[in-house]
C-alpha cells in the first residue's frame, strides 16, 4: 500500500489532505471531528486581532451554483473571518495540538497592516504549538474592504512587506494565502517569495456573484434587499486553482516554492491532479461543507490506490511530474494531428455530438437517416467539442493520424517532425528558410 | 351478511370501503416538483429526437422537458398543448412504453428512459390546475364545421378548428362529452374526474357549442350536416363489438367488456357494481386488460384472460400484461373458446387449444374448462354506423391525406378511420390534422 505521509515545509501530516481555513475549521469541536475521521491537517478559520470579535450577517451568508440534480458545482460566500473571541481560539487550538500531536495544525490569521499588529497575534499563535501560520491575503469580502485580505493580496509590495515583517517574528513556517483576483498570480507569489514564505497556498476565493433574484431583483445572497458581492469556491473553481499553481510551479523566479493547492478539491483525482501540477498537498473547504468530513476517507483511499496501480510508494513520486509538461500555446506542436472516431458500439445515438458541430464548429459529423452519427475526416479540425458534449464517456475518442497520413482536411501528409507556431511559415516573426 | 370475495355469482361490494379507494388509486402518481427536476434532468436534449419522432403528435420533447428543468412548467405545458391538446389525458394513457419511451436514447443506452409521459402530466396538471386556458381564438372566419363524436379525435379537431376562428358544432350520441377519455380508459389510469375536466378546460377556447344526446344516423344526418355545414368531421370511434361466435353466448353474465368498463366508469360508488366469483375475459387488448385488472380490483376471487395466440402477439402492451399479473390476473394463451356451459346464467367455459398452421389458427383437439360465472368478450371493437356513401376501407372509414373521405366536404379521424393504432394519441394527431386541412380548404376557397 502506497505510503501517503506528507511532509509539507517541514510539517508533517499523515496524509495530503487538509481542511482549509474556513467553518469546518472554526472550533475545537469540528476539528477534532475532523481528525477522527481521518484529515491529516487543518488550517484552522481565520483569527483577527484582539478586541470584540468581528460580526457576520444574520441572514444567509451562501449562495450555490448546482448542476444535474441538484448538485453543488459552486459556493459562494460573504463570510467574515472567526468571529469568536481570540483567546477562545487559541485556547481551543491548544488543546486541539496536545491532543492529535500526529496531525498538522496551522493557523489563519488577518490582521491590520502594521509590523505591531502582526508580532502581537504571532507570539500568542506560536504559544499554543500550533505547526505554522498561513496569511490570509485572500478574503475578498467584507474584511477587504477594511484594507485586509484581499486588499493586501492585490498589491504585491504590501504581501512582501507583511510576509517579511511575518518571518521575522516567528519561527515558524509561514505559508502565504493568495488570493485569484487579480491579473497575474505569480506577481503575488514572487512577492511572498521574496518576502521570504516558506509557501503559498492558493486559490482563496473568486470574487462573485451566483445569482439574482428575479422578484426581489437583488443578487443573492440576500440580506434585507441587497447583496454583495462574495468569494467563490468549489468544483466549479478547481480549472481556475489549478492554472494559478501551474503558472506559479513553472515559473522560474519562484521554482521550488512549496505551493499548497487549494480550490475545488472533491475527490483523490482532483489532489492528484493538483499534486501532479506542483502543489506537495492539498486543502479542501466546499467538499466538505457539501458532504461532511467522511469524504476524507475516499481520498485517502482512492489515492492510495491510484498510486499502487502507478507504481507510486510515496507522494514526492508524482507530486510536480506534469509540471515539465505546462508549455505556452506558441510551443505545442502544429504537426499533431487528430481525428474524432465515434464508436459505433458505444453510440447512442442521441445527436448531441452533431448538433454542436453541425451548429457551432465545423460541420465535420454526418447524420444518416437512421442515426448514424459519423466523422467526416475532410472537415473535422478536432476541436474536441464532440468529444466534450457525448454523454458517453469514452465514445467518442482522438485519433492520432500517423506521420505520413494524408489529412483529408488539407490533403496533405502529417509531417513526422515537431513543428510549432514559432517555427510556421504564417507567423510574420518567423524567417522561414527559403 | 356482506358480500366477500368468496361470495357465489355476481354480486356487489365485496370488498371493504377502503379497498376500492385503495384499489383505483392514481395508478402512476403526479410526480412533485423535486421528482420532476431529477427526471427532467435525465433529458439530454437530443438532437432530432427519437422520442419526437415515436409520439404520434410529436411534440418536441426535449424542449418540453427542458423548460420543466429550468423551472418553467407553463412553458413546457404550452410546448405540449400546441401539439396535443389532450396532453393531460394523453401523459396519462399513452403507453409509452410502445411509443415516446422504447425509443429514449437513454431506454437504448440504460434500459431504463427519460420519464417523457409522468413529466408530460407533470407540466400539463400545472397549467391545468391554474385554470386559465392558454390559447385565444383567431378572429371569426364566418365558417362553421360539424364535428361529429366528441372523443379525443373530435375534441382536438373542434379546438385546432375553433382557434383558427372557425364556429364549432359538436355533436355526441353520448350523455357526456369525452369519448372513450370519459367511458373507455381505465379508472386508476384518469382519477377524480379528469376526463370531464379536461373536456371542460379545452372548450375553454370559445366557439366549440356542444350537443350531447344526438347520434348520427338518428338525430342528424351526414346529408343535413353537409348542406347546413362548410365541411364535417366524422370521429364516431369504434361502437360496436365484436362477436364471439361460440355456443352459448347468450347466457346471462356474458357482457361486452366495454360496457362493463364504461358502466364502472359511470358508477358514483365502485361497492355498487357486480363482478363476478371466478371471472374469465376473453380477448387480448388493452380492453381486455382493463376489464380483468378492475374486477380483480372490484374484487373477483380469480381472473383469468383467455388469448387465442401467443403473448408476442397480444395488443396489450408487456407494460400491460405486466401490471395484470401484479394484480393477480392470470394469462392464458393460446387457447380459443368453444361453449359457453350453465343453466341460463355462465358456470363455466370451455376452450380448446390452438395451433399457428400455414392456413391460419386452429383448434386442436385438446379442451379445458375454466369455471366462471361472469364472462367479459374483448375480442375487438368495429365501426358501427357510418353513414351511407361513404367509401370504407376494410372495417373503416377510407381516408387519404389528412383524414379527406370519398366524400366532398366530410373528413374523417380517430378509430373510425384507417390507418394509425387505435390509441388516444394517434385519434388526437388525426383530429388536428383533420383540422388543420379543413382550414386550409375553407380559407384557400374563400
Ligand atoms: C377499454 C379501452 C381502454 C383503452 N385504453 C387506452 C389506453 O390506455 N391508452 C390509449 O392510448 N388508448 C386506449 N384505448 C383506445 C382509445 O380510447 C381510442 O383509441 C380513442 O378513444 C379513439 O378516439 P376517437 O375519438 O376516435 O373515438 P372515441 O373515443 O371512441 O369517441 C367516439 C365518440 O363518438 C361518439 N359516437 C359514436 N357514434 C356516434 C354517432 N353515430 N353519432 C354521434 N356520436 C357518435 C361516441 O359516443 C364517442 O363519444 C382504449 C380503448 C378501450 C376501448
Ligand atoms: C464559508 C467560507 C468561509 C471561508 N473563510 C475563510 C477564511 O476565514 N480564511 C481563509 O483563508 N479562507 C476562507 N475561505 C476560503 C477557503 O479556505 C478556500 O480557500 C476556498 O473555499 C477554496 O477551496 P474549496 O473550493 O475547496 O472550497 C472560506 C470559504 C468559505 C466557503
Ligand atoms: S454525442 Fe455521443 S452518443 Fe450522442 S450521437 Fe454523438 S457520438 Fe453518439
Ligand atoms: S403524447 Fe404520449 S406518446 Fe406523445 S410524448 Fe406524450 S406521452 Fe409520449
Ligand atoms: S430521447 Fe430521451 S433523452 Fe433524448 S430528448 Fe427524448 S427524452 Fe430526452
Amino acid at each position: 500500500m502506497a505510503d501517503l505521509r506528507n511532509d509539507f515545509v517541514g510539517i508533517k501530516s499523515p496524509n495530503p489532505f487538509w481542511l482549509a481555513s474556513a467553518p469546518p475549521t472554526d472550533k475545537e469541536y469540528n476539528v477534532v471531528r475532523a481528525f477522527r475521521a481521518g484529515w491529516g491537517g487543518v488550517v484552522w478559520k481565520t483569527l483577527g486581532e484582539d478586541g470584540p470579535p468581528v460580526v457576520n450577517v444574520n441572514g444567509p451568508r451562501y449562495g450555490a451554483i448546482y448542476g444535474a440534480d441538484r448538485r453543488l458545482l459552486g459556493l459562494n460566500n460573504i463570510e467574515l473571518i472567526t468571529d469568536r473571541p481570540l483567546q477562545v481560539n487559541l485556547d481551543e487550538i491548544k488543546s486541539v495540538k496536545r491532543a492529535w500531536p500526529d496531525r498538522a495544525l496551522v493557523v489563519s490569521l488577518m490582521v491590520p497592516c502594521t509590523e505591531e499588529a502582526w508580532k502581537a497575534i504571532l507570539a500568542r499563535v506560536e504559544d499554543t504549538g500550533a505547526d505554522g501560520v498561513e496569511l490570509n491575503f485572500g478574503c475578498p469580502h467584507g474584511m477587504s474592504e477594511r484594507g485586509m485580505g484581499s486588499a493586501v493580496g492585490q498589491v504585491p509590495e504590501y504581501i512582501e512587506m507583511v510576509t517579511r515583517w511575518c518571518k521575522a517574528n516567528t519561527r515558524m513556517p509561514v505559508i502565504v494565502k493568495l488570493t485569484p483576483n487579480i491579473t497575474d498570480i505569480r506577481l503575488a507569489s514572487r512577492a511572498a517569495h521574496k518576502g521570504g514564505a516558506d509557501a503559498v497556498s492558493l486559490i482563496n476565493t473568486v470574487n462573485s456573484i451566483t445569482s439574482v433574484d428575479l422578484d426581489l431583483m437583488c443578487p443573492e445572497p440576500t440580506i434585507d434587499g441587497k447583496g454583495t458581492h462574495g468569494g467563490y469556491c468549489g468544483p466549479a473553481v478547481k480549472p481556475i486553482a489549478l492554472n494559478m499553481v501551474a503558472e506559479i510551479a513553472r515559473d522560474p523566479e519562484t521554482r521550488g516554492l512549496p505551493i499548497s493547492g487549494i480550490g475545488g478539491v472533491t475527490t483523490w483525482k482532483d489532489a492528484a491532479e493538483f499534486m501532479a501540477l506542483g502543489a506537495g498537498n492539498v486543502q479542501v473547504c466546499t467538499a466538505a461543507m457539501t458532504y461532511g468530513f467522511k469524504i476524507v476517507q475516499e481520498m485517502i483511499s482512492g489515492l492510495g490506490d491510484w498510486m499502487d496501480r502507478k507504481g507510486f510508494s510515496t507522494l514526492s513520486d508524482f507530486t510536480g511530474r506534469a509540471v515539465p509538461n505546462v508549455t505556452d500555446w506558441q510551443y505545442l506542436n502544429l504537426n499533431y494531428v487528430t481525428k474524432a472516431q465515434i464508436d459505433q458500439e458505444a453510440c447512442i445515438k442521441c445527436g448531441r455530438c452533431y448538433a454542436a458541430c453541425e451548429d457551432t464548429s465545423h460541420q465535420a459529423i454526418g447524420m444518416t437517416p437512421d442515426r448514424r452519427f459519423v466523422v467526416k475526416d475532410e472537415e473535422c479540425v478536432a476541436c474536441n467539442l464532440c468529444v466534450d458534449v457525448c454523454p458517453v464517456e469514452g465514445c467518442i475518442t482522438m485519433r492520432r493520424l500517423a506521420p505520413g497520413e494524408v489529412d483529408a482536411r488539407t490533403g496533405k501528409p502529417v509531417p513526422a517532425e515537431y513543428g510549432n507556431w514559432t517555427m510556421h511559415p504564417n507567423n510574420p516573426g518567423t524567417c522561414a528558410a527559403e | 351478511m356482506a358480500n366477500t370475495q368468496l361470495t357465489p355469482g355476481v354480486v356487489s361490494g365485496r370488498l371493504a370501503p377502503e379497498a376500492y379507494r385503495d384499489n383505483f388509486a392514481d395508478k402512476a402518481p403526479p410526480l412533485t416538483a423535486h421528482e420532476a427536476a431529477i427526471a427532467a434532468d435525465r433529458c439530454y436534449f437530443c438532437h432530432d429526437a427519437p422520442c419526437v419522432t415515436a409520439c404520434p403528435t410529436s411534440i418536441d420533447i426535449p424542449l418540453f422537458i427542458r423548460e420543466i428543468a429550468t423551472g418553467a412548467p407553463r412553458a413546457a405545458a404550452r410546448t405540449i398543448l400546441d401539439q396535443n391538446i389532450l396532453g393531460g389525458m394523453c401523459a396519462r394513457v399513452c403507453p409509452t412504453e410502445q411509443l415516446c419511451e422504447v425509443v429514449c436514447v437513454r431506454e437504448v443506452a440504460e434500459g431504463r428512459p427519460v420519464e417523457i409521459g409522468r413529466l408530460q402530466r407533470y407540466a400539463t396538471d400545472t397549467l391545468m390546475a391554474e385554470g386559465a386556458h392558454p390559447f385565444t381564438r383567431a378572429e371569426p372566419t364566418g365558417r362553421r364545421v360539424a364535428v361529429v363524436g366528441a372523443g379525443p379525435a373530435g375534441l382536438a379537431c373542434a379546438h385546432r378548428l375553433a382557434m383558427k376562428g372557425h364556429a364549432v358544432d359538436l355533436f355526441d350520441a353520448k350523455p357526456k362529452a369525452g369519448g372513450l377519455n370519459e367511458y373507455g380508459i381505465a379508472a386508476y389510469k384518469t382519477v377524480n374526474d379528469f376526463a370531464q375536466a379536461e373536456v371542460e378546460w379545452l372548450l375553454g377556447i370559445g366557439g366549440i357549442a356542444v350537443h350531447n344526446g344526438k347520434a348520427l344516423g338518428r338525430d342528424i344526418s351526414l346529408d343535413g350536416l353537409r348542406s347546413d355545414y362548410d365541411a364535417v368531421f366524422l370521429a364516431i370511434g369504434l361502437g360496436g363489438v365484436n362477436a364471439l361466435r361460440a355456443e352459448g353466448e347468450e347466457k346471462s353474465h356474458v357482457r361486452d367488456a366495454v360496457d362493463f368498463i364504461a358502466e364502472l366508469r359511470q358508477a358514483e360508488d365502485l361497492s355498487s357494481i357486480a363482478v363476478g366469483r371466478n371471472v374469465v375475459v376473453i380477448g387480448g387488448g388493452m380492453t381486455a386488460v382493463d376489464a380483468a385488472v378492475q374486477s380483480k380490483l372490484l374484487g373477483a376471487e380469480t381472473v383469468t384472460i383467455v388469448y387465442r395466440r401467443g403473448r408476442e402477439a397480444m395488443g396489450a402492451s408487456e407494460e400491460e400484461q405486466h401490471l395484470a399479473s401484479s394484480k393477480g390476473v392470470r394469462i392464458v394463451t393460446g387457447a380459443a373458446p368453444l361453449r359457453i356451459l350453465g343453466e341460463g346464467a355462465v358456470e363455466a367455459v370451455e376452450f380448446a387449444y390452438t395451433k399457428e398452421t400455414e392456413a391460419g389458427l386452429d383448434l386442436t383437439g385438446e379442451t379445458f374448462r375454466l369455471k366462471a360465472d361472469q364472462v367479459f368478450k374483448a375480442i375487438g371493437q368495429s365501426l358501427e354506423g357510418a353513414p351511407e356513401g361513404l367509401a370504407l376501407s376494410g372495417r373503416k372509414i377510407a381516408v387519404t391525406g389528412p383524414g379527406r373521405t370519398s366524400l366532398a366536404g366530410v373528413w374523417a379521424g380517430g378509430d373510425c378511420a384507417q390507418g394509425g393504432d387505435d390509441l388516444t394519441v394517434t385519434a388526437v394527431a388525426e383530429g388536428r390534422d383533420a383540422a388543420e386541412d379543413i382550414h386550409a380548404t375553407l380559407m384557400g376557397e374563400g
